[in-house]
């Protein structure tokens, strides 16, 4: 019988049995612990959710308040407990909010990364590395082809790019929690302080984060009703706008625009030549395959279990370093979200 | 080589001409000799370097990695010269030596013999970043594919210098790689540059389309025109050197192996004879249709089946040397004559002059235009008498009027998104006809058409294309096969690529028919008799 036959996975997610609780549950659920705001972690219609205080605000903004029986905001590193389980966050440097979920049972320790990364960000606490038996890991980006350079250098090439091109709007897609944010961020670190604009969808976000305290200032809607004003005055401006905007016909209000986007998957050349990128910015929320590897050796976990993402290349290496790791079959973690 | 991986990169982002030519100019401008040259080479694919097998680069990836992980990955990327560029392992930054400059790493791979070919490919993987990786591997395994042609080039160049694109072309084809003279005259460090190879290529002067609204100048003036065929053919250069012969396409690309029996022709020519002429199926008497001389393109060694079958000869044009006289210069009237001697002095059975037609009155001009004598023939070409013969495509001087081409009612099957400027838009149509299918009518795909609609039609097109999506397949949509697109196209021929069995050539749209129902669109059958007639027309 394994030490951590306490953990149970079960179509609605990996089930914490002495505790009576889901950890980032794919369907609705009595009670749920939720590592961060991305959608393929946080559903709505739980009975309770438990998240840090950051994602509960992100969750309602989301979802609204009735979304949910109960938010119960828990802080980082503020231990609980549940049944017969102690639980805590710890910090996963992946968006605003974002923990790994901590579970101690009866001298064992579980930790549930959800998704992290080990870069600095600006806009959320340092990932921690936290110690454990059985580290329960994502490999979103599980292929050595997956190496992020530094952000800040991707930063430079947008503004290259737009110092280049006074003509036309920079239209950055983006995904609307995290990467947007971390963007601005990012450009408000190397020193530019121009109005970032934005596209409706990512207005409320950027305000909530505004609201628990990342500075993004100043901010404008990139989308008014007045059309012919639109088109000279976003001539030269960074807009950020959705993935999904880049193909729509939202885009086609802004002057001459010069489609960039900003994923670990711009890494791969045709994977941006085929979505029609121009400017493909390498710059993930996730870790890459170094950081990968590198996690899982240092948490001196005796067992490793994989989530999502694609799991075989991890596995065959950390075989051959004579550590145990194996899937874990829950399908419905998306790996696009970054 | 990592400015030129830098530029490599980007252009294969760049989805519009002008950008792809701002970039080349940024780069001409920032990188020194003989880096740009040899990168020109590069983009243009005529750097002859060890041809590493694909093989190499595998083994080579798979012994500094791991080969299950090298499988994967190449599985996940789907091109070899990433995916060994991205899994190369990263020195540490501090151990790193200094990156190859592109005409260094050139040189060595050019030098290296075979067996030390592998050594010295990792010592340059070693020196450079992800991108450099990729831009070397992407030069080794061959097609860069990033969308520079000659004609990009050539106005990049001009662009540097100040000067016409035409007199750049004139000496492109005479410099060799890294054509450090051609830079020197462009940047005015040095003069330009002279001393010519017999057998280089020569621009070729070319024919403006006629608006109906030239006529009425050239109905005033017909006298001083010379009317000939323009025919469907390829436009060629054939040069007789002392040494040899050359047969050069349109755009300057050396093509006398394609074509043995031509060379063997210009053996029976003075040496410095340059001809312009079309290149068509030529069986005695008789020319064949551009179907038949399909057969002969893209063949770098023909059979010798296929070149009894489909022999070529040239339709002549135009005389720009003889025996080492340039009489570009000349008035087209004069060239012909001489031309016309030339013939008679040293006649052949591949050599034929295009004929002068006489037409006194526009009407006449018209019904020439309408009706030629030979499938053939896509329309008629006016040249002014008095015209000497300049590079380009020279307004004025030489007119073509193209025989109206074809056109079909063919409705809308599939759209696609544009690219560039036209992301948004679903830009890119097929269309089909009806044939009887198994189970009653059923429409086949015969042509692709992204030109020739207003950009409002366009809109309207986009909005009736979301609203009507039967099917979802990526980038593109099935619709309702309702609308009727009147499609006008060149020519028509067999494709065994096409479920049709047939491919339009030069399809555009011509009109939307948004008053016409789909059942009354073509049928395949009667598409497939236009190709009938047009070989019994060929043949006959
Ligand atoms: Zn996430």
């Amino acid at each position: 019988m394994s030490r951590f036959a306490w953990l149970e996975p079960r179509p609605e997610g990996l089930f914490v049995r002495p505790g009576g609780f889901f950890l980032d549950p794919l369907r609705a659920v009595a009670r749920a612990v939720i590592s961060h705001g991305h959608g393929d972690h946080a559903r709505p219609g739980h009975g309770e959710a438990i998240a840090t205080p950051e994602t509960c605000a992100i969750l309602e903004a989301r979802y609204g308040r009735e979304a949910f029986g109960r938010l119960r905001p828990l802080p980082l590193e503020t231990p609980i407990e549940l049944g017969e389980v102690s639980l805590w966050f710890a910090p996963a440097g992946h968006v605003l909010g974002s923990a790994q979920i901590v579970l101690e049972h009866r001298g064992t320790r579980v930790v549930w990364s959800g998704d992290y990364k080990r870069r600095a960000d600006p806009t959320c606490a340092p990932f921690r590395l936290v110690p454990c038996d059985l580290w329960i890991t994502e490999a979103t980006f599980g292929l050595p082809v997956f190496r992020h350079p530094p952000a800040e250098g991707e930063i430079a090439e947008l503004l290259r790019a737009r110092e280049a091109n006074p003509e036309r709007a920079i239209v950055v897609g983006a995904y609307g929690l995290g990467k947007a944010q971390r963007l601005i961020a990012l450009l408000r670190r190397a020193g530019y302080d121009r109005p970032i604009f934005l596209h409706g969808a990512l207005l409320p976000l950027c305000a909530l984060y505004e609201r628990l305290g990342v500075r993004l200032e100043p901010l404008l809607p990139a989308t008014t009703t007045e059309r012919g004003r639109i088109r000279r005055e976003l001539a030269g401006e960074i807009v950020l706008a959705p993935p999904s905007a880049l193909a729509d016909r939202w885009i086609r209000r802004l002057p001459d625009p010069l489609l960039a986007f900003a994923s670990g998957w711009m890494r791969i050349k045709q994977r941006a030549k085929r979505r029609g990128v121009e400017l493909p910015l390498v710059i993930s929320d996730h870790a890459d395959w170094d950081e990968l590897l590198a996690t899982c050796g240092e948490v001196g976990a005796e067992e490793i279990w994989i989530t999502h993402g694609r799991e075989e290349a991890l596995i065959h290496v950390l075989s051959r370093r004579g550590i145990r790791a194996r899937p874990l079959a829950l399908s419905g973690y998306e790996e696009e979200t970054d | 080589m990592q400015a030129f991986a830098e530029l490599l990169e980007r252009l294969l982002h760049a989805p519009q001409r002008t950008a792809k030519l701002a970039l080349l100019c940024d780069y001409l401008r920032r990188t020194p000799d003989p880096d740009r040259g040899w990168a020109l080479a590069a983009l243009l694919g005529t750097l002859e370097l060890p041809h590493a097998k694909p093989a190499l680069v595998r083994a080579l990836s798979a012994e500094r990695s791991d080969p299950v992980l090298f499988a994967w990955s190449y599985d996940y990327v789907g091109d070899l010269a990433e995916t060994a560029a991205l899994l190369w392992p990263e020195p540490a930054s501090d151990a790193r030596a200094a990156p190859p400059r592109l005409s260094e790493a050139i040189a060595a791979l050019a030098a290296a013999p075979k067996s030390r070919l592998p050594a010295l490919l990792a010592d340059l993987l070693d020196r450079l970043d992800a991108t450099g990786r990729w831009a070397l591997l992407k030069l080794l395994t061959g097609g860069l594919r990033v969308g520079v042609s000659v004609g990009l080039v050539r106005e990049a160049l001009a662009r540097l210098g100040g000067v016409d694109p035409v007199r750049v072309e004139e000496h492109w084809h005479a410099q060799a790689p890294p054509y450090e003279a051609l830079f020197a005259w462009l940047e005015g460090r040095a003069p330009e540059p002279a001393g010519r190879d017999a057998l280089a290529f020569r621009p070729f002067m070319l024919a403006h389309p006629l608006d109906e609204a030239d006529l009425p100048a050239i109905a005033d003036t017909l006298a001083d025109w010379a009317v000939e065929w323009k025919w469907d053919g390829i436009r060629v250069q054939l040069v007789a050197g002392p040494s040899g012969a050359r047969l050069y396409s349109r755009s300057g690309e050396e093509i006398g192996a394609s074509f043995p029996e031509l060379l063997e022709t210009a053996r029976g020519l003075d040496p410095g004879t340059v001809l312009d002429g079309e290149l068509v199926v030529m069986r005695g008497e008789e020319i064949g249709g551009f179907d038949e001389l399909q057969q002969r393109l893209n063949r770098k060694r023909p059979s010798a089946r296929i070149l009894a079958r489909c022999p070529v000869g040239l339709v002549l044009y135009d005389l720009l040397f003889e025996s080492g006289e340039d009489l570009r210069p000349l008035p087209f009237a004069a060239r012909r004559r001489r031309l016309e001697s030339l013939l008679a002095r040293c006649p052949s059975p591949r050599l034929r002059l295009s004929p002068l037609l006489s037409a006194h009155s526009l009407e006449e001009l018209g019904r020439l235009r309408r009706a030629p004598p030979h499938p053939a023939i896509e329309g008629l070409v006016l040249k002014h008498k008095a015209s000497p013969y300049r590079a380009g495509r020279v307004k004025g001087s030489w007119w073509k009027w193209k025989r109206d081409p074809f056109s079909a009612d063919l409705v809308l099957l599939y759209a696609q998104r544009g690219h560039g400027k036209r992301s948004s838009f679903y830009s890119d149509y097929t269309f089909g006809a009806w044939r009887e299918g198994p189970s009653g009518p059923e429409l086949v795909p015969v042509a692709k058409a992204y030109s020739g609609y207003t950009d409002e039609e366009l809109v309207r097109l986009d909005r009736w294309i979301r609203a009507h999506t039967i099917a979802r397949f990526g980038p593109v949509r099935a619709v309702e096969p309702v609308l009727v697109f009147e499609i006008g196209f060149e020519g028509i021929r067999r494709s065994s690529r096409h479920k049709s069995g047939i491919a339009l050539r030069f399809p555009r749209v011509l009109r939307i028919r948004w008053d016409k129902p789909a059942a009354e669109a073509e049928r395949l059958a009667v598409l497939e008799a236009l190709l009938e007639t047009r070989a019994r027309a060929a043949a006959a």
